[in-house]
């Protein structure tokens, strides 16, 4: 099949040699962006991060402002602009980075570009207003990759996002990609590739950790005329965005390792689920489809091996419970999304009733670097059991928020106060929850446990998929704990009574304490109904829903006590238990009265005024207004 | 989600029909194609009222049960059209830990509408999302395809709403 670039050469993907002179002859445009200064030749690229995050905060008004400046500049030509996926520092965007002379801009406005233009682009002096704030250090430029938030990390499923322009699949080539594949089917056995998966050690990053070898061995040796690969890209847990930042800055790194873990089962098919809220992630995933197809990377005869793969896009519809394997594969089959019961399993009987290996987005991106590095290239990172990195997605009361990744083992206050900055306008930290709605609530004084599989197990959470969020004295940890369980409430399918009742049961408990009706007792009735329910549950949902209330009573039972025998939230969240009242420093300004939402306060002119309880929804308008200290929490 | 029945009156178009109808010739001999088939009959109509589930039911020859059921199983599948000003407030862990509930409340109090519900002239809809990935902006939510994020404070909604209410 003879196939034409976009950049106009021929190229013939039936032979590995013509993807390496494909990748040498882009390769030094790409390494002017890792940093290689001899590469760039007097060429210049500025990145524009057009990540989920940046792409809310507007980069699509930077990235026009940016281009039409060049061309009254006369520079459109001589200065290459590219759309990237997420860098990280989300938090900061819209982002615009500089290369080769690395400047990493921060939220950059339309009106900046102008001037980032003449004073930087042209005249060679960066703009250090709006350089990342954390690179100027005594008033001098340091390498962005040597601020604390960059400088712990260690990309691995990351490597490609934030540097390659997503939608080209020359620049994927560019950084080794297919060459994984390649290597695979060319000097390979599926046994061999399986052996190498293995000995990496890698664990699924979707949640339960599952050793990835173990899981397409089981596949591999099922015996079947059918077999499909799929990928768990639903990403349920209400706060993590690893899998989608994957997806949309480095597609082809999925496509390649689906491929790959295709010809080790013997499969010819695969399935990505996408959830519908992504469609970003979406576009980008179809538009590398097309290309690897184009290019003959997909569909038959790859690297004219006889060996033959395609992968189809399912979208999701909003169910959490679809992101459990069994139910994942009902719902592509066309269904109610529920779980079925395990066993048998998916390797066995998965999709269509056919063995079928399911994997997670980003364990799925750690395989091509692995097969291409060998084995102890991954294990060497990490900790024994837990080999590798893994990406979280930091959230809450956290000034970084965005996206890292750092070999297991990394320190929660390493990645809480270095590499997420800490939590802003100097409160305390309270807790860190992992895990989801699966997970469970880390102390501040468990800061210091180095995060693996195992360890985050043993303290009463789980790594889950990877959202971290960081939550700080204001925030009232029985609410948090009430949340999470009416998220699982709320997405329990309904087909086992443990998950569908017990749930809802410990709901009820749950709300009589955070609206001053808890009783004593209630904690241990929670503590025994958790117990049963994760015993007893269907399927994953219901075997981890419990979790973050159990580890939230273990670690802050004296808060759930405060709450049940004093009647109060000290964090001022749970509204039935504090009200508002107006004290004696009140002056009569009205301020408060014209800014309740619901004309709860009444009073005259310069006379004391009065919050009407029945009317207040506790918005905490007047409080933030009042200019004389005179609303209290009481 | 709590799914209530349709209540808006159904004024699908024949052209509407006509591309369902298309629509569904085109997929159904595809495994599993009930999932993907609902999902663009919802983008055609805006919603899935009970007439079109019973197109898509005569058509397909899937049960009328079977498709009701898939439906109100997913949430994103939704029984009545969102309102010409649709507000959905996300509901993820990163926006609620700072403060989406208050958000969601002002923006209730100011519209009138309880989250789930469509205002009767059905000018304005409001919702409780799943998490929209967003949480680097937290807390956000979104008017139509429009995103608003970093709000510090709940009555910051007020100027944003002005904005659509006033136009
Ligand atoms: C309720 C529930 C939700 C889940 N959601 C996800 C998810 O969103 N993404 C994911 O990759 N795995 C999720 N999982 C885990 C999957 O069942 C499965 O273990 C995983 O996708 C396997 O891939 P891995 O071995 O690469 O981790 C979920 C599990 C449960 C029980
Ligand atoms: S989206 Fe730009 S840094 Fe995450």
């Amino acid at each position: 099949m003879i196939k034409l670039t976009l950049n106009g050469a021929w190229i013939n993907m039936k032979n590995i040699n013509e993807l390496t002179a494909l990748r040498d002859k882009f390769k030094n445009s790409i390494a002017i962006r890792t940093g290689d200064t001899a590469a760039a030749n007097g060429e210049k690229h500025v990145l524009v991060c057009g990540g989920t995050g940046c792409h809310s905060s507007g980069c699509n008004a930077i990235l026009k402002k940016l281009k039409e400046s060049l061309k009254t500049h006369g520079l459109e030509d001589k200065i290459k602009v590219v759309v990237t996926g997420c860098h990280g520092l989300c938090a900061l965007g819209p982002l615009i980075i500089t290369h080769p002379d690395e400047i990493f801009y921060e939220l950059v406005e339309p009106d900046d570009i102008e001037e980032i233009v003449t004073k930087h682009l042209i005249g060679g002096e960066p703009v250090l207003r709006k350089v990342y704030h954390e690179a100027i250090v005594d008033g001098k430029l340091i390498s962005f990759h040597e601020t604390d938030f960059f400088k712990y990390q260690h990309k691995i499923s990351l490597k490609n996002c934030g540097i390659i322009d997503p939608e080209c699949i020359e620049e994927y080539i560019a950084r080794d990609g297919y060459q994984a594949l390649a290597k695979a089917l060319t000097t390979m056995t599926p046994l061999e590739v399986i052996d190498m998966v293995k000995a990496s050690g890698i664990r699924g990053r979707g949640g339960a950790g599952f050793l990835t070898g173990r899981k397409w061995a089981y596949a591999y040796l099922t015996d079947s005329d059918k077999k499909y690969v799929v990928c768990n890209a639903d990403e349920g847990d209400p706060g993590a965005f690893m899998d989608r930042s994957i997806l949309e800055g480095d597609p082809h790194a999925v496509i390649e390792a689906m491929a790959i873990a295709g010809y080790a089962i013997k499969a010819d098919e695969g399935f990505v689920y996408v959830r519908a809220e992504y469609p970003i992630a979406v576009n980008r995933f179809e538009i590398a489809l097309k290309q690897a197809r184009d290019f003959g990377l997909l569909g038959t005869d790859i690297f004219g091996t006889g060996f033959n793969f395609d992968i189809n896009i399912r979208l999701g519809a909003g169910a959490f419970v679809c992101g459990e394997e069994t139910a994942l594969l009902t719902s592509i089959e066309g269904h109610r999304g529920e779980p079925r019961p395990r066993p048998p399993f998916p390797a066995i009987k998965g999709l269509f009733g056919k063995p079928t290996i399911l994997n997670n987005v980003e364990t799925f991106a750690c395989i091509p670097p692995v097969i291409l590095n060998g084995p102890e290239w991954l294990s060497k990172l990490g900790t024994e059991n837990s080999t590798g990195t893994k990406v979280f997605a930091l959230g809450g009361k956290i000034k970084n928020i965005g996206l890292v990744e750092v070999p297991m083992g990394t320190t929660l206050r390493t990645v809480a106060e270095q590499v997420g900055g800490g939590i802003p306008n100097g409160k305390a930290f309270k807790a860190a929850q992992t895990g989801g709605p699966s997970g469970g609530c880390i102390p501040a004084e468990l800061f210091d446990i180095p995060i693996d599989f195992d360890n985050l197990l043993s303290i009463g959470s789980m790594m889950g998929s990877g959202g971290m969020i960081i939550m700080d004295e204001d925030n009232c940890m029985v609410d948090i704990a009430r949340y999470f369980l009416d998220f699982t409430v709320e997405e329990s399918c309904g087909k086992c009574t443990p998950c569908r009742i017990g749930t809802q049961r410990m709901m009820e408990i749950l709300e009589n304490i955070t609206e001053g009706r808890g009783e004593v007792g209630d904690l241990e009735k929670l503590e025994e109904l958790g117990e049963h329910i994760k015993a007893s549950s269907l399927c994953g949902l219901g075997m981890t829903a419990p979790n973050p209330i159990l580890s939230t009573i273990k670690y802050f039972r004296h808060e759930y006590e405060t709450h049940i025998n004093d009647k109060k939230c000290a964090s001022g969240v749970c509204k039935a238990l504090f009200q508002y009242v107006i004290n004696e420093k009140c002056i009569g300004c009205t301020i408060c009265k014209r800014a309740c939402p619901t004309d709860a306060i009444c009073g005259e002119v310069k006379k004391p005024h009065f919050i009407m309880q029945e009317k207040c929804v506790k918005c905490g308008v007047c409080h933030d207004k009042c200019k004389f200290s005179a609303i209290n929490i009481g | 989600m709590k799914k209530i029945k349709t209540t808006a009156g159904f004024m699908g178009t024949s052209e509407q029909k006509e591309k369902l109808i298309a629509m569904i010739a085109e997929h159904k001999d595809i495994k599993g194609s009930i999932m993907p088939i609902l999902q663009k009959a919802q983008e055609i109509y805006g919603y899935l009222p009970l007439e079109v589930q019973q197109i898509i039911s005569d058509e397909t020859g899937v049960s009328m049960s079977e498709i009701y059921g898939i439906v109100t199983f997913y949430s994103q599948f939704v029984l009545n059209p969102k309102g010409e000003i649709a507000i959905s407030v996300c509901m993820g862990t990163a926006c609620y830990v700072k403060g989406a509930k208050d958000i969601l409340d002002r923006i209730s109090a100011n519209i009138g509408i309880k989250p789930g519900e469509t205002s009767k002239d059905g000018r304005y809809s409001l919702d409780a999302t799943r998490c929209i990935g967003a949480c680097g902006l937290a807390p956000v939510f979104l008017v139509n395809e429009d995103v608003y994020g970093r709000i510090e404070k709940p009555e910051d909604v007020d100027d944003i709403l002005k904005k659509y209410t006033e136009s």
